[in-house]
C-alpha cells in the first residue's frame, strides 16, 4: 500500500489559482477547517468552491479567496446563517450557483459516475432555473416528462476531514452522517484527506464496524494528520460543534473592527498556533 | 373552548392534521409547532408515521424537544442526509416548511429578499424546497401572519406554487402544497390553486386575517378552526412539550 502521508502546508502547496475546489462535510459539521485554514494561508485565490457550505465557505469568500460558488446552501446550523458569505452576497460580488441541495448531489454524482448530466425533478418550476441560467431541461425518451438536466460538478480537488485514516487513505467516518465526503472523493481529481488520526490498518475496525469504512485509497491523493482539524465544526464522536466559538466567529464576523480583530488572534498564526488561540479563548471564557 | 387552550396549542393541533390521511412515510418537520405537532399526530391518530430525530435517525418514540437521538428515544433507522434526497425522490415523505414570503399561489420563498445578483437580505437560500415541492406534499407553516410575508409576489420562488406546478408539466404530477398554518389561520387551495381561508382561530378577528394578507383573501363565514381535545391537551403539556417551548414561536 503507498504511503500517502503529507503535511498540511505541502498539500496546499499544490492547489492553484482558479482551481475547482470541493469541500466536505455539510454546514458547520466535519468540515476540513484545518485544510481550509491552510488555503487561507496561501496566496491562492480566483477559486470555485463546491459545497454544502458553512464557515468554511464564509473563511474563504472572506479572505478574498473565492471567485465563484456552487452550493446547496450556506448555513452555520446552530446559526442560521454565515454572516461573511451573507455579507458578500449582498454587496453583490459572488457569483454562485445555487442548487437545491438535492440537485447539487445529482450534479456531485454526475461527475463521480463521468457523466455531463443527470436528470431530476428537483428545481423545476422554482425560480433555481431562472437564477441558473446555464441550466437546460431535457425531454425524456419514454414519456412525456421534462427533466432538470443537472451538469456535472467535476472537482480538481476535493478536501474532506475523517476521523480516522491509514497512511494509504482509506478514510473512516465514525459519526451518524458520512454527508457526501465520499461522494466529493470520486467526483475529484485529487482528494486529500485530513484526519484526527492516522492509524495502523489493522486497527481501522477498532472504533467502528466495517461500515464506517466507505472511502477507498483508490480516491485518494494525500492524507494528513489535522487532530480537531475540523475545530471548530462537528467532528462526531471525537468532539461536537464549539458552540462558544462559533457564535464568537459569527458575532466578530458582522463588524469589519471585530472581524479583523479575530483574524489577527486566530488566523494570522499557524496550526498550531490556532488552536493555541481557541484554548487561550476558552480558558478566558472560564475566567469570566 | 376550554378557556385555557392557547393559540399555540391550536396551531400544534391543525400541524398535526396535516398527516391525518399520511399512512406510513416520513414526517419531517421544521420549526418547534410543527414537529410537536407531527409527534402528536404519531402518538394520536396516525401512529405508523415515521419520524426523525432532525439528524441521522428514524425514531419509533420522539426523542426530547430540540434534542437528537443521542439524547433518548429508541431508533429504529438510519437516515443521513444522502438517504433523505433518496426517500425525497421516492415521494415517501412530507414537509412541513416555514417561509420567509408566499404568494397567493402557495410559491414559497426562503432564499433571498430582493434582486438576485445583490440581495438586500441574503436568507438561507433554497435549501431542499424545490425538490420538497416537486417529490411529495408540502405544507407551511407561519408564526407571524403579516402582509411582509403573504406577498403578491415573492422575491424567489424556492418552494413550487401551484401556477409554477402546472404550467411545469406533467413532471410535477407529484407536487402537492397541502395547507397553511399560521398563528391566525388554516390557509387552502381552491380548484385554480389560489390560496383560501380553510378556517379561523377561536379568538382571532376575521378581519385581522384579511388586513395581515398582502394578497385579497375572502375571510367571509370561515368556521373556526377545532381545539385540541382532552387527550392532545395532556400530551403537548405534559409529554411532547413540558417545558412550553411552543410559546417561544406562538405567545400565550
Amino acid at each position: 500500500m503507498p504511503n500517502k502521508k503529507i503535511g498540511l502546508s505541502d498539500a496546499i502547496a499544490s492547489i492553484e489559482s482558479g482551481m475547482t475546489i470541493g469541500i466536505g462535510g455539510w454546514g458547520s459539521r466535519r468540515k476540513p477547517m484545518a485544510a481550509v485554514r491552510e488555503l487561507l494561508r496561501s496566496d491562492v485565490k480566483d477559486l470555485t468552491v463546491v459545497a454544502f457550505g458553512g464557515p468554511d465557505v464564509g473563511l474563504l469568500v472572506a479572505a478574498g479567496k473565492v471567485r465563484k460558488l456552487i452550493y446547496g446552501f450556506v448555513s452555520l446550523d446552530s446559526i442560521p446563517l454565515d454572516p461573511l458569505f451573507t455579507a458578500a452576497r449582498e454587496r453583490g460580488e459572488l457569483e454562485i450557483n445555487e442548487y437545491d441541495e438535492g440537485m447539487f448531489v445529482t450534479g456531485l454524482r454526475a461527475a463521480a459516475s463521468r457523466l455531463s448530466f443527470l436528470p431530476t425533478v428537483a428545481g423545476l418550476g422554482s425560480d433555481v432555473l431562472a437564477a441558473n441560467p446555464h441550466l437546460k431541461t431535457i425531454a425524456s425518451p419514454y414519456s412525456d416528462d421534462e427533466y432538470v438536466a443537472v451538469p456535472a460538478i467535476p472537482l480538481d480537488v476535493a478536501f474532506i476531514h475523517a476521523n480516522r485514516a491509514d497512511s494509504g487513505g482509506n478514510a473512516q467516518f465514525l459519526g451518524p452522517d458520512p454527508y457526501f465526503d465520499d461522494l466529493f472523493a470520486m467526483a475529484a481529481k485529487r482528494t486529500f484527506v485530513s484526519t484526527e488520526r492516522i492509524v495502523e490498518t489493522r486497527d481501522l475496525l477498532n472504533q467502528g464496524s466495517f461500515h464506517t469504512l466507505m472511502l477507498s485509497r483508490m480516491y485518494v491523493t494525500g492524507v494528513i494528520e489535522t487532530p480537531r482539524g475540523a475545530h471548530f465544526t462537528t467532528c462526531e464522536p471525537d468532539y461536537g460543534r464549539d458552540e462558544r466559538f462559533q457564535k464568537h466567529y459569527a458575532a466578530s464576523a458582522k463588524d469589519p473592527d471585530t472581524w479583523r480583530a479575530f483574524a489577527s488572534e486566530f488566523l494570522d498564526g499557524d496550526e498550531a498556533g490556532y488552536l493555541e488561540a481557541v484554548d487561550r479563548f476558552h480558558a478566558a471564557q472560564e475566567v469570566k | 373552548m376550554a378557556a385555557d387552550v392557547t393559540l399555540a396549542e391550536i396551531c400544534v393541533a391543525a400541524c398535526s392534521d396535516t398527516y391525518r390521511e399520511s399512512g406510513e412515510i416520513l414526517a419531517h418537520a421544521v420549526g418547534i409547532i410543527p414537529t410537536i405537532g407531527a409527534r402528536l399526530a404519531k402518538l394520536t391518530h396516525s401512529p405508523d408515521l415515521v419520524l426523525s430525530d432532525g439528524e441521522a435517525f428514524m425514531m419509533s418514540e420522539p426523542p426530547p424537544l430540540g434534542k437528537t437521538a443521542a439524547a433518548g428515544g429508541v431508533i429504529e433507522g438510519w437516515a443521513p442526509f444522502r438517504r433523505i434526497f433518496d426517500i425525497v425522490a421516492s415521494g415517501r415523505r412530507q414537509s412541513m416548511m416555514g417561509a420567509s414570503q408566499i404568494d397567493r399561489f402557495g410559491n414559497q420563498n426562503i432564499s433571498l429578499i430582493g434582486d438576485w445578483n445583490k440581495p438586500t437580505r441574503q436568507l438561507i437560500g433554497v435549501r431542499g424546497a424545490p425538490g420538497n415541492t416537486a417529490n411529495h406534499r408540502v405544507d407551511y407553516w407561519v408564526a407571524r401572519h403579516s402582509p411582509r410575508l403573504f406577498v403578491e409576489a415573492v422575491d424567489m420562488v424556492s418552494g413550487v406554487g401551484n401556477d409554477r406546478a402546472r404550467a411545469a408539466g406533467p413532471a410535477l404530477r407529484h407536487h402537492h402544497l397541502g395547507v397553511i398554518v399560521t398563528n391566525l389561520a388554516v390557509l387552502g387551495y381552491d380548484d385554480d390553486g389560489a390560496v383560501t381561508v380553510l378556517s379561523i382561530h377561536p379568538g382571532v378577528d376575521p378581519a385581522a386575517v384579511a388586513e395581515n394578507t398582502g394578497f385579497a383573501l375572502d375571510v367571509d363565514g370561515a368556521p373556526a378552526t377545532r381545539v385540541p381535545t382532552e387527550e392532545e391537551l395532556r400530551l403537548i403539556r405534559e409529554e411532547l412539550d413540558p417545558r412550553g417551548a411552543r410559546t417561544r414561536e406562538v405567545p400565550d
